[in-house]
């Protein structure tokens, strides 16, 4: 969907971002991640023409994006970005509305796809079609900035550190949404943050980005068990591997037949959630619920095998 | 709430004392000597107030497009380099003092109302020249990459963007350069244009204090009628740009 062949950007004689290459396939969430002045926002800024390469190529669906005027590319293209940038003098409504009034959508249209979206994040729209961005939280902007980003059904959404902002619990609940919203649509996203925590949460693939070069490029699961270099071990914080790697996996994927005693935990929560509930309760077992029913159970032995790194 | 009753009793005030000026009399005549007359009737007051405010309408709004214009266009990726240019030709419009202006412009445009409109349209741009740079260059940048990611061009970002974020901002300076135009069009009575300072001219010639208090009442009041309205226009302005009130 996003190929990006050997691109490079200089800035004077410094390259902010020297030659990336990644393919990012159709529905797949991309995570950049990296400290700040790595080039990752660079990079993504590339893909939309924000900013234009030194050299190298990208490709959207096999279009190279030169190709089309730099205006009409970008209105293919959701963009959201941290600190969410809405327009102070639009409404809510407006601000939505942005991308699909300029592709000259009729009116009813695009009413209807903004009350969608709205109710989409959980803004009621009645309540928040006509308010000023100044009336807003930091979660409720966030949320209207995606949705804005999302308006005129772009097949490739980027995402600029859109939950930097928030405070843990809020940005958890914004991550989930996202993920949803993807699924449902489709969307191919290339996301950019500087938190492994949330590059490992929401990445179906992780890219890792130091001082302007793609370091490693990889399926969450191989980042953890093998990271390419010290910088990416660092990133993913020593103490914290086998965790991490256990986050990854929900209950539900490990599921064995036969019951244990005590509370049950949900198939859906990580094995990360399993195992400290099986440590806490001192219970070698635990049995597995859904939808109100023991479907099976959990055993500390095959979370301690899952957790394990590659000999 | 009590600052509008105060500006509706100067509008009363102001267009029954324009209307009916002899009526005045009796208040304005302990204010001469020897007889003289206590209102100023060679020209009628309110053709010379119209006079005067046609004047600065015409030079703030000549002023207002030209800084505007000279603000957009320095503050493009293309006119960036002539930035200090611009900045440097509102600066010297300012420090030129407007009788000086005068002085310069009567050889080449004669006497009347052309050289003052000159003087008042040169004095103007200064004020809305900064306050529109201070306007376009105080926006976010998120708000404009999100302009130019949405996929905006370079035009649709300063019409729908720039401009209505940039606008109360603008409107002070519109304001300032209104007030300061209004104060100095009285000195353009003396290359004989028919403004208000006509009067006060008249009364400074003639010793009489009568004139030059009503002359300078009329600027006086109108300056505080048109400082407060732009005020309240402000004020809209900055709720339609979406700041928080208060």
């Amino acid at each position: 969907m996003i190929e990006i062949e050997n691109v490079s950007r200089l800035y004077g004689e410094v390259a902010a971002v020297s030659h990336v290459s990644l393919d990012v396939g159709q529905s797949e969430i991309a995570v950049i991640v990296g400290t700040s002045g790595s080039g990752k926002t660079t990079l993504l800024r590339m893909v939309n023409r924000l900013v234009e390469p030194s050299s190298g190529t990208i490709r959207i669906n096999g279009r190279d994006i030169r190709d089309q005027p730099a205006p009409a590319l970008r209105r293919g293209i959701g963009y959201a970005l941290q600190g969410h940038g809405l327009f102070p003098h639009r409404t809510v409504a407006e601000n939505i509305a942005t991308v699909p009034a300029l592709l000259g959508w009729p009116q009813t249209r695009i009413r209807a796809r903004v009350d969608e979206l709205l109710s989409l994040f959980h803004l009621d729209p009645a309540l928040f079609r006509d308010r000023m961005p100044y009336e807003l939280s930091g979660g409720q902007s966030q949320r209207v900035g995606v949705a804005r980003a999302l308006a005129a059904e772009p097949p490739v959404l980027l995402m600029d550190e859109p939950f930097g902002a928030l405070d843990p619990i809020i940005r958890e609940k914004a991550q989930d949404d996202l993920a949803a919203i993807q699924k449902r649509y489709g969307t191919t996203v290339m996301l950019v943050t500087h938190d492994m925590d949330e590059a490992l949460r929401l990445g179906t693939r992780i890219g890792v980005m130091d001082g302007g070069r793609l370091v490693q490029y990889d399926r969450p699961q191989a980042i953890i068990a093998e990271p390419a270099t010290d910088f990416v071990r660092s990133l993913l914080g020593a103490g914290e591997r086998a965790l991490r790697l256990l986050s990854l996996t929900t209950i539900e994927d490990i599921l064995e037949p036969g019951d244990a005693p005590g509370e049950p935990v949900a198939a859906a929560l990580s094995l990360r959630a399993a195992l400290s509930e099986s440590l806490w309760s001192r219970r070698a077992a635990l049995p597995v619920e859904k939808d109100g029913r023991i479907i099976g159970r959990i055993t500390r032995t095959a979370l301690e095998a899952r957790a394990a790194g590659p000999l | 709430m009590r600052l509008r009753i105060i500006m509706l009793g100067l509008v009363v005030l102001l267009g029954v004392f324009l209307a009916q000026p002899l009526a005045f009399s009796g208040l304005f005549a302990p204010l001469t000597r020897n007889g003289a007359a206590p209102i100023y009737t060679q020209t009628p007051l309110l053709t010379l107030t119209l006079h005067h405010l046609a004047l600065v309408a015409a030079s703030t709004l000549a002023a207002t497009l030209v800084s505007i214009g000279l603000a957009i266009a320095t503050t493009r990726a293309s006119g960036l380099a002539f930035l200090p240019l611009a900045r440097a030709i509102a600066n010297i419009g300012q420090t030129f003092p407007p009788v000086a202006v005068l002085a310069l412009a009567v050889p080449i445009f004669g006497f009347g109302s052309g050289p003052t409109l000159i003087a008042l349209f040169l004095y103007g741009l200064l004020p809305i020249f900064e306050t529109a740079l201070t306007g376009l260059t105080e926006i976010a940048p998120e708000t404009r990459s999100a302009a130019t990611a949405s996929g905006m061009t370079a035009w649709q970002r300063l019409v729908k963007v720039e401009l209505p974020l940039a606008w109360p901002v603008i409107l002070s300076g519109i304001r300032l350069s209104a007030v300061i135009a209004l104060s100095t069009a009285t000195i353009g009575s003396t290359v004989a244009a028919a403004t208000l300072g006509e009067v006060i001219i008249s009364g400074l010639l003639t010793g009489n204090t009568a004139f030059v208090l009503q002359g300078a009442m009329v600027v006086a009041i109108l300056a505080i009628l048109i400082n407060e309205g732009f005020l309240a226009i402000e004020a809209h302005a900055a709720r339609r740009a979406g700041r928080p009130p208060g």
